[in-house]
């Protein structure tokens, strides 16, 4: 027990003396005794190291994995990049892992200029000028977007068309009960948001660019309706995308929100993943979570610092932006090495590697018998299928299983059911080749 | 100090002021490390058709130009971040005593557990068949959380503590709705942290504050007179920021559940009463707990963390969904509760993160943990009473695992702040405490040794706060000298805000002109 506690028995002596205490006990003087825990925690005792991992191993084992046991065909927010070697062996160096967020300046330069490094790629990427040091996810990074949205119009009325991720609708739903804004959802029209559906007012219009079923949503006319509807328009975009298609902030959006996890970060289950968040100058005073900014030291030397920190909940306190604290920076940095790793060519060539695994992949899938389109709208890096016979995403998922793949996602009823497939630049003509003979078999 | 066995002189393994640097310049942005049509990135070979960007992409939507990145050899990207680390200052290399924040070490297991390709290469859609071992790992986690706090089920979807709190606002609001109420106010101590106040307002609550007394403790003459049928709850951490434990929480939480209010616990400072007190049985509803501090998740330079939330046998059904279970045929899958609020992440929580935490837990066990509270209070206690007499100590009682000295006297006698010891304090090798906070005391140092620094560093740590104090107050204005950079100019960052590398100022300066001559020679 106690591996990590240096302290010898002598020492622990020599301290209590020290302090005029005869025992640890005496330490907890102040804590009730009536509510002082008798036993001890009612858990195992502390395993060594190697039993540990033999544990964790077992556990790991108990999962079926990608690329060791499963080919992979899934996104829907979560996707199969490659992560070069340097990302794991730079990133997870001791004093990225191990800093805590860069409140003394002086001797946090390595985390502020990294962050500020991010915030530059991230703010090309999305066509903003000012991106925010990162908040949790793509979904809680939408929930930051509404409510900057909703307190710079003072509408609460919140459009969230339907190709946006339904977790991260979800997500926006459960945060809006507190906050009291009206979050209604705008129908999709062959893959594509039904503009022509709203009307009314509103503080902000949410869409997701490729959308969730993966088509190229008109974002030139996403900003119409929007100025239409006097809302902010909030745009949920995918990094990789930037590789190839114009900016959001090109056609004008006022917020640019995103799920960083293809850049750098494993699968892991969901987590810790990345949420991008970028805005217009004019919304800078609303920004949500922390911002590095360029200064000079008492020498004149070039340096950075947190800025404009009286938003932020510990300084202004209930009247905050945001609550947000604690945010991804491992996976900012994570982010900023594998972009600089890709650099402006190699990103572009990533998103054409999806995109060409993609319409293989589509058009593969699309001769099978009885498998057709859920939307006709061009599509990226990922599609959405129908299935023969009224078979269920969650059935022909389960079955490829047992032919090595993971097959897509699921869709639920709102979108008709079927699956979503994904196919990042790691997939092989082989892979696809085997995986739509697969499907073909299991959909039979 | 020496060695209680041997009397040999020993020395701390935690002061970093032996770390070389090389040098003083300004280490260059990756922007101006770039080289038009340099390049770093390899692709698989993939075998498919090489079809074109205007092949595969609207024309409408294509982009007329590359988004710019960066563009930069591997080699000089290597050396670029290793440096950047070099100017960082990490628990690795040395002891944190950033109060509140519980900077521990973090144990080596733990990331090799949370990089296991089993843990890592799994998809978050993939169906439980697929995700038994995640599956179990979750749930086995919940049950030690519940057992940790004695509560009775928790979600681990909440990112981070700020997440849990509003987490556990939304489950306060669910439940008074179900009791067909509808209520206003929630209570919190002028102590608290920053995070709940704001996390009150998301809730769609307003906040309304509670003094501390004379001993640093709720004021419970002055909470009484703040409980009516109109509060919601109230969100007290405990031990407080003080440091103090909160003595008089049975008789708090009695009052606030008579007037139906629920007991919100801020979990920042749990690392104190680990297998010694739960915060269930004080009476508490509702729990958040910051893995990153009390188990050790590290905290990768201001996240990510992760705040799973635990919660009473009535609040239980409100819990956010999908959550993990274990079938009676002794698998898991997933339940959403009949009445969730709904999810609050946009998958289930930071696994990765979970899974370090659990490996961290399993290494230390029941006994193991309540050695972590021991050492931890030990360590602060020690602190406090080496301190006494060169620095204020206003509440000058039994702490738990922090306590707040204060610089009054010595700002009044020389004029030496509490920013300017912390920064004196990176001079000495060690990281600051946290300062200015709580926002009670005057001059806080907030000082959080943790249960991982031995005694010799904390010696080294009380030397070195003695020799600030003996400084001059030209000294300390100076400090830090010895960092990359001195003092920082953060008032000239918010005035003229560069917020991006392109929103630098274009400034013409000689070396620039020099680069631009034609000449190989001035070129490379």
């Amino acid at each position: 027990m106690g591996h990590f506690v240096p302290h010898t028995d002598a020492e622990i002596a020599e301290m209590l003396a020290f302090v005029g205490l005869s025992s640890l006990d005496e330490l907890f003087e102040a804590v009730p005794a009536a509510l002082r825990l008798a036993g001890g925690l009612d858990l195992a005792p502390g395993l060594s190291e190697p039993d540990v991992a033999v544990e964790m191993e077992r556990l790991a084992d108990a999962n079926v994995a990608v690329g060791r046991d499963l080919v992979c065909f899934a996104g829907g927010g979560a996707y199969d990049h490659e992560i070069p070697s340097v990302v794991r062996r730079v990133a997870y160096r001791s004093e990225y892992v191990t800093a805590y967020t860069p409140y003394q300046p002086e001797v946090s330069q390595g985390v502020l200029q990294t962050l500020f490094e991010y915030q530059t790629l991230i703010a090309r990427l999305t066509g903003l000028p000012i991106a925010n040091a990162s908040l949790y996810d793509g979904a809680t990074a939408c929930v930051e977007a509404v409510n900057l949205a909703v307190a710079a119009t003072g509408n609460q009325r919140v459009l969230v068309s339907r190709g946006v991720n339904p977790q991260w609708r979800e997500v926006v739903r459960t945060y809006a009960v507190g906050t009291g804004h009206e979050i209604e959802e705008i129908a999709l029209e062959d893959g594509l948001t039904a503009w022509s559906s709203v009307s009314g007012s509103a503080g902000a219009v949410l869409v997701q660019y490729p959308n969730y079923l993966g088509c190229l949503e008109d974002l030139a006319e996403a900003r119409r309706v929007a100025d239409a509807t006097g809302a902010l328009l909030l745009v949920a975009f995918d990094p990789v995308a930037a590789g190839l298609v114009r900016s959001p902030g090109s056609y004008g959006a006022d917020v640019v929100v995103g799920e960083g996890q293809p850049f750098g970060t494993p699968l892991g289950f969901g987590g810790p993943y990345l949420g991008l968040f970028a805005c217009k100058q004019e919304h800078v005073r609303r920004l949500p979570g922390r911002l590095v900014g360029e200064t000079v030291d008492t020498e004149g030397r070039r340096a950075y610092v947190t800025t404009l920190r009286t938003r932020e909940q510990d300084i202004r306190r209930e009247k905050a932006s945001s609550n947000v604290c604690t945010n991804q920076t491992l996976i900012a940095v994570c982010c900023t090495i594998q972009l600089a790793w890709l650099g402006t060519a190699g990103l572009r060539e990533m998103a054409l590697r999806c995109a060409r695994a993609t319409r293989y992949t589509r058009e593969a899938v699309l001769a099978i018998d009885g498998v057709g389109p859920l939307a006709s709208a061009p599509v990226l890096r990922e599609f959405a299928i129908s299935l023969p016979n009224g078979m269920s995403g969650e059935t022909v998922v389960e079955r490829m299983a047992d032919e090595g793949f993971l097959a897509g996602i699921p869709l639920g009823a709102e979108y008709g059911g079927g699956l979503l497939i994904a196919a990042t630049e790691r997939r092989t003509r082989t892979e696809i080749d085997a995986y739509a003979a697969a499907l073909e078999k299991v959909v039979r | 100090m020496t060695d209680p066995t041997t009397g040999v002189k020993t020395v701390s393994g935690g002061r970093a002021s032996s770390a070389p640097l090389m040098g003083r310049d300004e280490e260059p942005t990756l922007f101006e490390l770039s080289v038009t049509g340099r390049t770093a990135a390899s692709f698989r070979t993939s075998g498919l058709p090489e079809w074109s960007a205007e092949e595969l992409v609207p024309a409408d939507h294509l982009q007329t130009e590359p988004t710019p990145v960066a563009e930069i050899s591997e080699r000089d990207l290597v050396a670029h971040f290793t440096r950047l680390t070099h100017r960082q200052y990490s628990v690795d290399l040395g002891a944190y005593p950033l109060g509140s924040c519980t900077m521990k070490y973090n144990p080596k297991l733990c990331d090799e557990a949370a990089s296991l390709a089993g843990l890592a290469n799994i998809h978050p859609a993939a169906p439980p068949s697929l995700t038994q071992g995640w599956l179990e790992l979750l749930v086995e986690l919940e049950d030690i959380l519940c057992s940790i706090t004695g509560m009775k089920a928790a979600t681990l979807q909440p990112p981070a503590g700020a997440a849990g709190e509003l987490t556990g606002l939304l489950l306060m609001r669910a439940w008074h709705a179900a009791q067909g109420r509808q209520r206003t106010k929630v209570i919190i101590p002028d102590s608290a942290h920053g995070t709940n106040p704001a996390s009150v307002t998301l809730g769609g609550y307003q906040t309304v504050t509670v003094p501390s007394d004379e001993r640093g403790l709720v004021d419970v003459a002055a909470l009484r007179e703040r409980l009516d049928d109109d509060v919601a709850g109230i969100m007290l951490t405990n031990p407080n920021t003080l440091g103090l434990f909160e003595e008089d929480i049975v008789e708090i939480a009695g009052a606030v559940h008579e007037v139906g209010g629920l007991l919100y616990y801020d979990g920042a400072n749990l690392n104190a009463i680990l297998g010694i007190t739960r915060p269930g049985d004080m009476g508490f509803d509702i729990v958040h707990m910051n893995l990153h501090k009390t188990f050790a998740v590290p905290h990768g330079g201001g996240g990510p963390g992760a705040g799973p939330v635990a919660v009473s046998p009535r609040l239980a059904e409100y819990l956010p969904g999908p959550m993990p279970i274990r079938h009676d045929d002794g698998t898991y899958g997933w339940m959403t509760p009949a009445r969730s609020i709904g999810r609050v992440h946009g998958w289930h929580g930071n696994g990765l993160a979970l899974a370090r935490a659990y490996s961290y837990i399993l290494a230390n066990g029941g006994d193991g943990l309540k050695r972590v509270a021991e050492a931890a209070v030990l360590n602060a206690t020690w602190l406090r009473h080496r301190l006494r007499g060169t620095y204020d100590i206003p509440y000058d009682r039994p702490n738990m695992h922090e306590f707040v000295a204060a610089a009054t006297n010595l700002k009044k006698a020389k004029g030496i702040k509490a920013l300017d010891v912390a920064k004196r304090l990176l001079e000495e090798g060690f990281h600051a405490p946290t300062v200015y906070f709580p926002l009670i005391v005057d001059e806080a140092l907030m000082i959080e040794p943790t249960e991982t620094e031995s005694p010799q560093t904390l010696v080294a740590l009380a030397e070195a706060l003695e020799r600030i104090a003996a400084d001059t107050g030209e000294s300390a204005k100076a400090a830090p000298r010895t960092s990359p950079v001195g003092r920082v100019d953060e008032a000239r960052a918010a005035r003229q805000l560069i917020p991006t590398f392109d929103a630098r100022p274009v400034t013409s300066t000689g070396d620039e002109a020099a680069d631009t001559m034609e000449s190989p020679a001035a070129r490379f």
